[in-house]
């Protein structure tokens, strides 16, 4: 197909749908919730719930067999758009308020954890439970105190029981997004789980890593720390410890074996090529909610923006706004070819890096823009534009850094080893 | 649907471009500009890849249809070997696009068999004015109706090719609108500057002032007729293809730049090696697919005749110029001392990129 730019019908319809959720379920609570940090948003969680269900979707992850038209008569054979209508979906809730985004049942990325890195069998037996009644949630743990980015740092242990051929887990996460509803037994939610990060042989550094399936419930599991945060504060952020946690021998994503490569950490690591351009995506619908609450209050006091004049005939402000919805819009393009190439099944390591230093860049410095230009309205609380300064930060941050990214970014550029590279 | 594969057409062209740029452009680029002259012979040849002919159909001597999407992607492929060459190459695009977009059928018959036929041709337009707040949607050249005659009055900078030209299509404000005029060479009060225009860069392209004074030309010279034409369309394929160029210069500089990097050793390692040199690759590669990916979105779009077409190709062009220049100048500084020294073409890029601010109406697509 030859280059082309317009978005795919089922894509624009979702995001006119997800508008109208964002107004009424989200905007509204936004500030309740900012303010009431540790308070679970139920209303939006069953909400979308019903709604994905009454969608055929399960949870926000693509299904393996789905191409991403559902819902549209398929006639002929068409491109897989799956991931580009997930991206659509994120940016469009994030707009909304990318803390509730977080809050949306599904599996998050334990999920996409499982469906990336997991076999056949796997998913069906992880998976399934998206669709069922109650809202689920899953999370991802990896971070620990000591060992950020670093992942090689780890320091959680799984040790194989070879008597009773269980795992042994034991180890200290912290920052969990979405941790405590996918651990704790909240009555209206189903039973989740977490995967965890762990070495299966210290010595072999990062080639010893694998990520474990937890299910809540699981003696010696617990969550012990729920984080104060600076923004994205209706998403629970979980310390999780771990201490002497069985789970059965089926329950490690990826090969139980320690080869010399580091083939089965990069398999495991391909989950962020997948889920990278999400964040992205995340960060951008914050930004984009900025802009147009900007361009809001600058139209609403007769400031026009003169789009076509030269750099020199602009005002400050006028420069300012043009720059950033040429950042914006640029950034989202990054975004949409990086999901473009995973729907294809291109490699995307570095197209998916990209749109991630990228976004987090545009992110941080739209918002803060914005609160600048606004000047004290900007800063009151009275309005959401202080929040979403708050909230962008984040996508700078989790699921690897700026600059984290920006070394993925540079070893894949110049064909660099970590080694090489570090 | 969202795509980002090229047609295997485009890729054809897009691989014979790379090939003319790298192998043709890039290698005489450095002695063009100390000399201030492209060689005939290069110029020619890049005139063969057949960019403009290809996108004239053949009622009017062309094999083709035009496409600002095809347009951006040879642009920057060849804007990656050297910017005068490609501007060039190019000039006659300058007249004979504007025609295609918004002459009349008289006009077309009339200029466009003539501009593509045989080898390249010196025919130019006059858009630049010598003015710190030059902007195109308002120029300082007036056009008035006389009779049924225009009469234009004005002067116009950066030329490319006015001293040899047959003819320029002259952009003049008419009543507050931006309208072309087809201007003859030897006019009558149509005076090209007698020195070639002395800029930062971009020596190799010869370019001139030109005064007009009271210059008439029949009303029938005025492009699209008595009614005129949209000047938007125009604007945003020059903005469009400067966005391109500038695209192509900055991957010049970064790929230059990176494979420097990658021999040059410091305390015992390549400089590549170090964070501080990668992040600033890392960024660059970044920001240069921002503004590609941007500029080919607005180029669809006009080839698709969307409604924001206009505006996203002028966002494409002040992306790609502050990228360009941000680019460039840290190419230089990842060569450091030797990025100074005009032995490295990472100078000369660097000039290139600050020009992009100014060069609407030098190049179009």
């Amino acid at each position: 197909m030859p280059i082309e730019f317009e978005p795919p019908k089922p894509i624009v319809q979702t995001q006119f749908v997800l508008k109208t959720v964002a107004e009424e379920m989200m905007r509204s609570k936004s500030r309740y919730f900012d303010e009431h940090e540790h308070e679970i948003p139920w209303d939006y969680i069953e909400f979308m719930h019903t709604a994905m269900k009454a969608m055929g979707a399960g949870s926000l992850a693509p299904k393996q067999n789905g191409n991403g038209h559902e819902g549209e008569e398929q006639k002929e054979k068409r491109p897989p758009i799956a991931y580009q209508a997930l991206a659509a979906q994120i940016e469009a809730l994030a707009w909304g308020d990318v803390g509730f985004y977080l809050c949306t049942p599904g599996g998050g990325l334990g999920a996409a954890a499982v469906q990336a890195a997991g076999t056949p069998e796997q998913r069906a037996k992880f998976l399934a439970r998206f669709a069922g009644e109650k809202p689920t949630f899953a999370a991802m743990c990896m971070t620990e105190a000591g060992a950020g980015s670093d992942t090689a740092s780890i320091r959680a242990r799984a040790v194989l029981d070879e008597k009773t051929n269980e795992w042994v887990l034991n180890g200290e996460k912290i920052f969990v997004t979405a941790g405590d509803k996918s651990l704790t037994p909240y009555e209206k939610l189903g039973k989740g789980f977490i995967v965890v990060w762990a070495s299966i042989d210290p010595s072999a550094g990062r080639a010893g890593m694998r990520a474990f399936v937890v299910e809540a419930g699981t003696p010696g599991v617990r969550v012990t720390k729920l984080e104060h945060k600076l923004g994205i504060r209706v998403s629970d952020t979980a310390a999780i410890s771990l201490v002497d946690v069985r789970v059965p021998f089926d329950h490690i994503l990826g090969s139980p074996t320690v080869e010399k490569t580091t083939t089965g950490f990069k398999g495991a690591m391909a989950t962020f090529d997948a889920t990278r351009p999400l964040v992205a995506a995340s960060g951008l619908g914050v930004a984009r909610a900025a802009l147009e609450f900007l361009k809001e209050k600058l139209a609403e006091n007769g400031v026009q923006i003169r789009y076509g004049l030269p750099r020199q005939k602009l005002t400050a402000i006028e420069r300012d706004v043009i720059d950033m919805e040429i950042m914006l819009k640029s950034a989202w393009l990054m975004v949409i070819k990086a999901v473009w190439m995973a729907d294809n099944k291109h490699p995307n390591a570095l197209e998916s890096s990209m749109s991630k230093v990228k976004a987090g860049d545009v992110g941080t410095k739209i918002t803060q823009k914005v609160v600048e230009i606004l000047g004290p309205l900007g800063y009151s609380r009275e309005f959401l534009a202080e929040k979403w300064f708050r909230d962008a930060k984040i996508t700078d941050i989790y699921e690897g850094t700026g600059q984290i990214n920006r070394l993925v970014v540079a070893r894949q550029i110049l064909g660099y080893s970590g080694a090489e590279l570090r | 649907m969202y795509s980002f594969d090229p047609t295997e057409e485009q890729q054809m062209l897009i691989d014979a471009v790379r090939k003319y740029a790298a192998n043709d452009l890039r290698p005489a680029a450095r002695e063009a500009e100390e000399g201030g002259e492209l060689p005939k012979k290069l110029i020619s040849k890049g005139w063969e890849l057949g960019l403009l002919q290809a996108s004239i159909p053949e009622a009017y001597g062309g094999f083709g249809e035009r496409s600002a999407v095809t347009g951006v992607l040879a642009v920057e492929e060849m804007a990656f070997g050297d910017l005068a060459g490609t501007l060039a190459v190019m000039t006659p695009s300058l007249f004979a696009t504007p025609i295609l977009l918004a002459g009349t059928e008289e006009q077309k018959q009339e200029y466009l068999p003539k501009v593509i036929e045989g080898d390249w041709a010196p025919y130019t337009a006059a858009l630049i004015e010598y003015a710190f707040d030059f902007d195109p949607l308002a120029l300082r050249t007036i056009a008035a109706l006389a009779g049924d005659e225009y009469v234009l009055n004005g002067e116009k900078a950066f030329v490319p090719f006015a001293k040899e030209a047959e003819a320029l299509l002259v952009y003049a404000n008419l009543d507050g609108q931006t309208q072309g005029f087809i201007v003859p060479k030897d006019a009558a009060g149509l005076t090209i500057g007698g020195e070639r225009e002395k800029l930062m860069s971009l020596n190799a392209l010869p370019m001139y002032r030109v005064k007009l004074e009271n210059v008439k030309v029949p009303a029938a010279n005025r492009l699209g007729g008595a009614s005129g034409h949209d000047f938007e369309p125009i604007l945003a394929s020059m903005r469009l293809a400067a966005a391109s160029a500038a695209v192509g210069v900055a991957n010049a500089a970064f790929e230059y730049s990176k494979n420097y990097a990658k021999e040059r050793e410091a305390f015992g390692v390549k400089i590549a090696q170090k964070q501080a040199i990668a992040f600033m690759l890392a960024e660059m590669r970044t920001e240069i697919e921002a503004s590609r990916l941007l500029t080919w979105e607005a180029a669809w779009k006009l080839d698709a005749g969307k409604e924001d077409a206009f505006t996203e190709a002028y966002l494409a062009y002040m992306g790609a110029a502050d990228m360009a220049m941000m680019v460039t100048d840290r190419a230089v500084q990842i060569l450091g001392g030797h990025g100074y020294i005009r032995e490295h073409p990472v100078e000369m890029w660097m000039r290139n990129g600050r020009g992009f601010a100014m060069f609407t109406g030098l190049v179009i697509v």
